[in-house]
């Protein structure tokens, strides 16, 4: 293991993450048992008053989540000078098995807070609390994520050895490669482009459609999904090559270094926000069927909408006039 | 939007005006809080900056050093394996270089010693780091005198001392020609302590180092690379220990802190009682527990951070130097180069605010659902 403040931190927000999570599952599971909107008793009363450690509880979780995920791709890129062969974050998610794992368990833990917050907050509009079941339910579902999280970033970091040759950035998504990675790079320029282009079009389509006239919404996010994935392909096979101006750098960790400003940091929170906001309005059309909700969600859906559209927008424009700009051409 | 946001700038009005009203008991927290964050954070800006500043000084290091290894210990190399290596394909220089250590009895320091003839140095010259001199008193000019292999005192004529802003390389570093270096140390003329070789191509170091140990299995090749990482890994492995041995702090912290959020006083009680008899509800009281844990946090996070920057970077880091660079009788008087990045400040906000916030959402919460009721007759 590489003992550095960095690693030490990140397990201590993953196992202080985990740790509330399994304490919230708890309250779920209580919850689930003993919720009975119509009773007064004192039991019912302070299950009533934990719901709202338990938003609390999933709120810090959010900002601890989307702290965690940064630092950890920025560790994983800052530690590739002890591994020969890594050049970035590529290489050294590469070192053992438990890197890319815990990378994509983090991401999906951090969009699994966003979601929850979500319907938590449409549920804190009304008094009955009508999705009290379904959201206490997704708890219990996300603390074991959270334990498998802290297991995987543990196993990574504690199976670190510096020295051990690993597939550097450039060996890793330089196409001609039998690595999934590689098979997304080496994608043909064209058909990538079109796929994103196609996908967000209709997603700013369906959230234009949802922010004025409140139908469209499960299309929203559906559309917002192929979007994020649409994004992430189109970044590594197409994007990148026209923010690095190299035909063969591939790799969607650099795009977080100093030398292109950082703009990586920018392109993915939007993503995130992005693709957040249009599932968490797709999330919330079911709901719209219990009466209490039917009249809160409509506008609650039109924001997500609007922060979707924005989102996608903005990063829409900002890859365009990367590649309009650059002095790399096909 | 505006509405919710006005109606958090309101109970951050008050949240403020609460704190300021017990100040006093406040005070302490907020002090303990940040000489965690200064304690904290001065070793990451410590360590952070030694390893940009070995950075910086090892970028001119020679690509690869070749050294000559007898009964697993370093001995002088033949000058005759330079040729040999200078016909690998892709080298493009090798350079014999003469250095040694020197024990000096009068004030018990270790000297670097080097041999070498670029610099225009005539028989009995000698240039002396700044650390020497201020040890030995002496200044450009004057006699210098050591005693050589054979017991016998040499003496020197200081020509130059090295500028004091090279101090991190030259503080105990002595050049004298070669000739004179071979005389003092008695060292074979037909050997030098290493070779310095030079790679056209950075990704052929390490084909070139393999084809040397092919043609002499008796040397080892040390990589830039190599010692870049390891100087890394030391004080990556300083700066983790230190956290490691901190964290016992950190825990005490953490009580503390669960202990303050969680005894009320009195006054607190009756303060909450009173607002949620106003009409404000657990989740408005919740948003004043968070206020002012964040209120806390900042206040205490800036002034630990500010102190830890000027311990570090105005002075020269009095409290954690020793611990973190290690000692030698002359060590080097440096000013490292102020460099504070998002890492690290988000490694700080994980090891201080984290924890701190994570020991208090529970206690805020029982405080935020009291009866206000019982709340007011307590």
């Amino acid at each position: 293991m590489i003992f550095n403040p960095a690693i030490i931190a990140l397990l201590l927000s993953s196992t202080a993450t985990a740790g509330l999570l399994v304490y919230a599952a708890v309250i779920g599971i209580q919850v689930l048992h003993g919720w009975n909107p119509l009773s007064g008793s004192e039991g019912q009363l302070l299950l009533e008053r934990k719901t709202s450690l338990v938003s609390t509880i999933l709120g810090y979780l959010l900002c601890f989540h989307l702290v965690a995920l940064m630092l950890f791709i920025h560790t994983a890129d800052a530690l590739h000078p002890l591994f020969t062969g890594a050049m970035c974050a590529a290489g050294t998610l590469n070192v053992n098995g438990f890197g890319y794992p815990a990378l994509l368990l983090k991401l999906f833990n951090t969009l699994a807070a966003g979601l929850w917050l979500i319907i938590n907050h449409a549920d804190n509009q009304v008094h009955d609390f009508p999705l009290v079941r379904p959201k206490y339910a997704a708890l219990i579902v996300m603390a074991p994520l959270a334990a498998l999280e802290t297991f995987l970033v543990a196993g990574y970091f504690t199976g670190l050895k510096a020295n051990v040759i690993t597939s550097c950035c450039g060996s890793l998504f330089g196409g001609d490669q039998g690595t999934f990675a590689g098979g997304i790079a080496s994608l043909p320029p064209m058909p990538a482009t079109a796929t994103f282009y196609a996908a967000a079009f209709v997603t700013l389509a369906a959230a234009f459609f949802v922010w004025r006239w409140g139908r469209g919404a499960i299309l929203l996010a559906v559309a917002g999904m192929i979007t994020f994935l649409a994004a992430l392909v189109a970044l590594i096979s197409v994007f990148s090559l026209y923010i690095y101006e190299i035909p063969t750098h591939h790799c969607p960790f650099c795009l977080l270094q100093k030398e292109y400003n950082g703009i990586g940091y920018l392109l993915y929170s939007l993503l995130l926000v992005g693709s957040v906001s249009a599932a968490g309005s797709g999330l919330l059309q079911p709901a719209r069927k219990i009466p209490s909700l039917g009249r809160t969600l409509p506008s609650l859906q039109k924001r997500l909408a609007l922060a979707a559209f924005f989102s996608i927008a903005t990063f829409t424009l900002l890859v365009t006039l990367k590649m309009m700009t650059s002095s790399f051409r096909f | 939007m505006t509405c919710w946001l006005n109606r958090q700038l309101n109970i951050l009005d008050y949240t403020i005006t609460s704190l300021l009203r017990r100040w006093w008991k406040n005070l302490s927290l907020i002090f303990i809080y940040s000489v965690l964050v200064f304690v904290i954070g001065s070793v990451m800006f410590f360590t952070r900056a030694m390893q940009r500043e070995a950075k910086l000084i090892l970028a001119d290091a020679p690509d690869l050093v070749i050294q000559r290894l007898v009964a697993g210990r370093h001995d002088p190399i033949p000058l005759a394996r330079a040729e040999k290596i200078r016909s690998i394909r892709g080298v493009s220089a090798v350079s014999p270089r003469l250095w040694g250590y020197y024990f000096d009895r009068i004030n018990g320091a270790n000297y670097t010693l080097q041999g070498a003839d670029d610099r225009g140095l005539l028989p009995g010259d000698i240039d002396i780091g700044a650390g020497i001199a201020r040890s030995r008193k002496i200044e450009a000019g004057d006699i210098f005198s050591l005693t050589d292999s054979n017991a016998i005192p040499q003496v020197f004529q200081v020509r130059k001392l090295f500028d004091a802003a090279s101090d991190l390389l030259t503080v105990d570093l002595m050049i004298m020609p070669t000739e004179d270096f071979q005389s003092f140390f008695d060292f074979p003329a037909d050997r030098a302590t290493d070779f310095a070789v030079s790679v056209r191509n950075p990704r052929e170091i390490a084909t070139v180092a393999g084809k040397i140990v092919e043609l002499f299995p008796d040397s080892r090749p040390i990589m830039k690379d190599e010692i870049l990482r390891t100087y890394a890994s030391i004080f990556d492995w300083r700066g983790g220990m230190m956290i490691v041995m901190v964290a016992m702090a950190v825990l005490a912290f953490v009580i503390f802190a669960w202990d303050r959020a969680s005894g009320l006083s009195a006054a607190e009680r009756h303060e909450i009682g009173i607002l949620k008899s106003i009409g404000w509800d657990t989740g408005d009281v919740l948003s004043l527990k968070f206020w002012e844990g964040a209120v806390i946090s900042l206040t205490a996070f800036l002034a630990g951070i500010l102190a830890a920057y000027a311990h570090i970077f105005l002075m020269p880091a009095p409290f954690f130097s020793h611990a973190l660079k290690g000692w030698a009788v002359l060590y080097p008087s440096f000013r490292l180069t102020p460099y504070v990045d998002f890492s690290q400040v988000a490694v700080l906000f994980i090891l201080t605010v984290l924890p701190y916030l994570a020991a208090t959402i529970v206690p805020s919460w029982l405080a935020a659902s009291v009866d206000p009721d019982a709340a007011m007759r307590s």
